[in-house]
């Protein structure tokens, strides 16, 4: 048996070299004076992706989504949306809407006057905007709140006045600069099942900034790392996550211990890398080229690490060390473990048994073991 | 701090008030006496504001002031708010300093050079003076008030409103219709009021510019006053000055009770985004 129903085909645009991209950025710069905010940057986002922009306070996302609002002009470089260059038209005729960071509710006009003021300028009959208004509040659950003003409803509420109005004209593309903040994580889930069926009924492209990495992962089709206005990894969540291309990237995306070493044996498939004195070496598996005595770092995951209190002899690599901290999440703990040489590992569990019945403790001595092939090798 | 009540808070108080507004109180005072000599009370009566609106030239001048007025607070209003709103919505272009220097000089200049130079304007331009000549010299000077008030409420006015419409499809001008100027519009409001009552004030530009079937109450009352102070004058100045702290009270009230309330909603809208 097939294991993927034949009718569901993969979407990857990206990876097909004739997709036409809807969005592309070639070259983009954007200067404030003196100040780089977004530095030479190219990047392609194709039709129906939900494309979700991750990085630290200032590196650049809000200014990247103004751009392609037509909000600031780019100093250099072109934006092109479906073909067209789209950097000299006006913001009022590109097929865009975007949700702003600060929601900017109109004060003066009810939720549902909110909602319906981009239909009014729109093609659509009056007759039909009353029934579209009402379907986007039920959308985003606020029928009871249709003739409040923005100042009568709680900040989530707002945010979600801010979602229902930039939805309502169903645009060809969506910008979203982190649309769910404020939401308690009960109605910020639904809310991203809402947006994904959203896409999948009318086909809008989104381009979404969050600070949730969690909700980057569910949401997205491609994830951006960015910093400093720079691009440092542009993958599908599942590569972003387990072959990061970079330090950062792997620093920034979850959790994660990296390891300083140098190469000291090629051997099959891979390396042999020396990290500390008088520990065993790391065998890692890698493609990456590498010549002897060249330092790179060895990036793993927590939960790639297995924790046991005897040796185990079936992994490529197994190191002693003692439990200095343990962070338990209820689902999982972590064990913060610390090698002979100082360095402290982080080891993720799943709790699978009650508390009062777990083997490992404080104090413990313990062993981490994980695979040739459990963390990657990276070299910037 | 010490807030107590002290003798000498309470003296300088009243002196302070009774300097301001002692002169004004007179005058109200001696417009409801009987007699005919403004300086002799000789009992409680009101048959010189009667008297007032049975005069016609009062009449007419203050009809032509109150045309004055409207008018010319209508064009001030609208011209100051267009050059309020370039002033800070314009970016940084050149010459921006230069411009609303120029637009805040008249504050601060002499009305005599106002004035007379309004006339010259008019004179070499030769324009017949008259209604129309006051109500332009009006909404000169008084544009530079509108505007002032109208910048000040733009500039804690939230940019992204106006970025929303437009990202909804609003031209800019349909932007400034449908969402700045609406919440703006108690600043708006009070600067027509403050540009009506300037205009309600004025003589000095207004004899400057006025032609001769054209003179203004202020006018009016300075000429008569000249020939000798009657009851009369009295009783239409404390009409005047009802009509004007009217304006200037409701112009302070609007302006005050809309910034409360944004105050409160830009509270709100903070404390929801944080
Ligand atoms: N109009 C402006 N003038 C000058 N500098 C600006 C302007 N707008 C943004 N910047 C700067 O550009 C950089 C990127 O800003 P941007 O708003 O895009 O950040 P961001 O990634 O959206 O951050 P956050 O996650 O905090 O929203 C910041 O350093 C910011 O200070
Ligand atoms: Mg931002």
């Amino acid at each position: 048996m097939p294991s993927e129903k034949p009718n569901q085909i993969r979407f990857a645009p990206w990876e097909d070299t004739e997709a036409v991209p809807l969005i592309r950025f070639r070259n983009v710069v954007k200067k404030f004076g003196e100040f780089t905010a977004i530095e030479n940057l190219t990047l392609d986002i194709y039709e129906r992706e939900f494309f979700a922009l991750l990085g630290p306070s200032g590196c650049g996302k809000t200014t990247l989504m103004r751009m392609l609002a037509g909000f600031e002009t780019p100093t250099a470089g072109e934006i092109t949306l479906d073909g067209r260059d789209i950097v000299p038209v006006a913001p009022n005729r590109r097929p865009i809407n975007m949700m702003f960071q600060s929601y900017a509710l109109f004060p003066h006009l009810s939720v549902a006057d909110n909602i319906a003021f981009g239909l009014k300028r729109s093609p659509m009959p009056k007759s039909e905007i009353a029934g579209r208004v009402e379907e986007m509040l039920r959308l985003v659950r606020l029928q009871k709140f249709a003739s409040r003003k923005p100042h009568q409803i709680s900040g989530g509420q707002r945010q979600r006045v801010a979602l229902a109005r930039s939805l309502a004209k169903a645009p060809k593309l969506l910008l979203l600069d982190e649309p769910l903040g404020a939401l308690d994580r009960k109605l910020r889930e639904d809310t991203q099942f809402e947006l994904m069926d959203i896409q999948e009924k009318l086909g809008t492209t989104f381009v979404i900034v969050t600070h949730d990495q969690e909700e980057a992962m569910t949401v997205a089709s491609r994830v951006a790392v960015m910093d400093e206005g720079k691009l440092m990894q542009v993958a599908t969540p599942d590569v972003i996550y387990e072959q990061p291309e970079s330090r950062y990237v792997a620093d920034f995306i979850g959790d994660v211990n990296l390891i300083e070493g140098t190469v000291a044996e090629a051997e099959e498939g891979g390396y042999k890398l020396v990290w500390a004195d008088g520990a065993p070496p790391i065998h890692a598996e890698t493609d990456v080229p590498l010549s002897l005595g060249d330092s790179c770092t060895f990036a793993i995951r927590p939960e790639k690490i297995a924790i046991s209190t005897d040796k185990p002899d079936d992994r490529a690599n197994a190191v002693p060390g003692k439990v200095l901290d343990i962070g338990y999440l209820g689902n999982i703990s972590t064990y913060h473990v610390q090698m002979p040489n100082g360095a402290i590992f982080k080891a993720s569990a799943t709790n699978s048994r009650r508390l009062s019945r777990r083997g490992i403790t404080w104090e413990d001595e313990v062993w981490l073991s994980f695979t040739a092939t459990a963390g990657v090798v990276l070299t910037q | 701090m010490n807030r107590r009540f002290t003798w000498f808070n309470a003296t300088s108080l009243t002196l302070g008030f009774a300097f301001l507004y002692l002169p004004i109180l007179i005058l109200i005072i001696f417009s409801f006496n009987e007699s005919k000599l403004v300086t002799v009370w000789a009992g409680f009566s009101t048959k010189w504001y009667a008297s007032v609106f049975n005069n016609t030239a009062f009449l007419d001048a203050a009809l032509v002031t109150l045309k004055v007025g409207v008018i010319s607070s209508t064009i001030a209003t609208v011209l100051g708010t267009m050059s309020g709103y370039v002033m800070v919505r314009g970016g940084r272009f050149r010459g921006r300093t230069l411009f609303s220097g120029m637009i805040y000089a008249p504050l601060v200049m002499p009305e005599v050079i106002t004035g007379l130079s309004l006339l010259l304007l008019f004179i070499s331009i030769g324009m017949d003076r008259g209604v129309f000549t006051i109500v332009l010299a009006h909404a000169t000077f008084s544009m530079c008030y509108v505007s002032v008030v109208v910048s000040s409420r733009l500039v804690s006015f939230d940019r992204s409103l106006e970025e929303a419409a437009l990202d909804l499809g609003c031209t800019p001008f349909d932007a400034f219709r449908s969402v700045t100027l609406p919440i703006i519009a108690p600043a708006v409001i009070s600067g027509w009021l403050l540009a009506f009552t300037l205009s309600l004030d004025d003589l000095v530009i207004a004899s400057f510019t006025s032609g001769p079937s054209s003179t203004t109450l202020p006018m009016k009352i300075f000429s008569q006053v000249r020939l000798g102070v009657s009851p009369e004058i009295n009783a239409l100045s404390t009409l005047l000055i009802g009509i004007v702290s009217i304006g200037v009270i409701s112009a302070s009230l609007v302006t005050k009770r809309s910034a409360v309330r944004r105050r409160a909603q830009e509270q709100q809208a903070v404390g929801g985004a944080a």
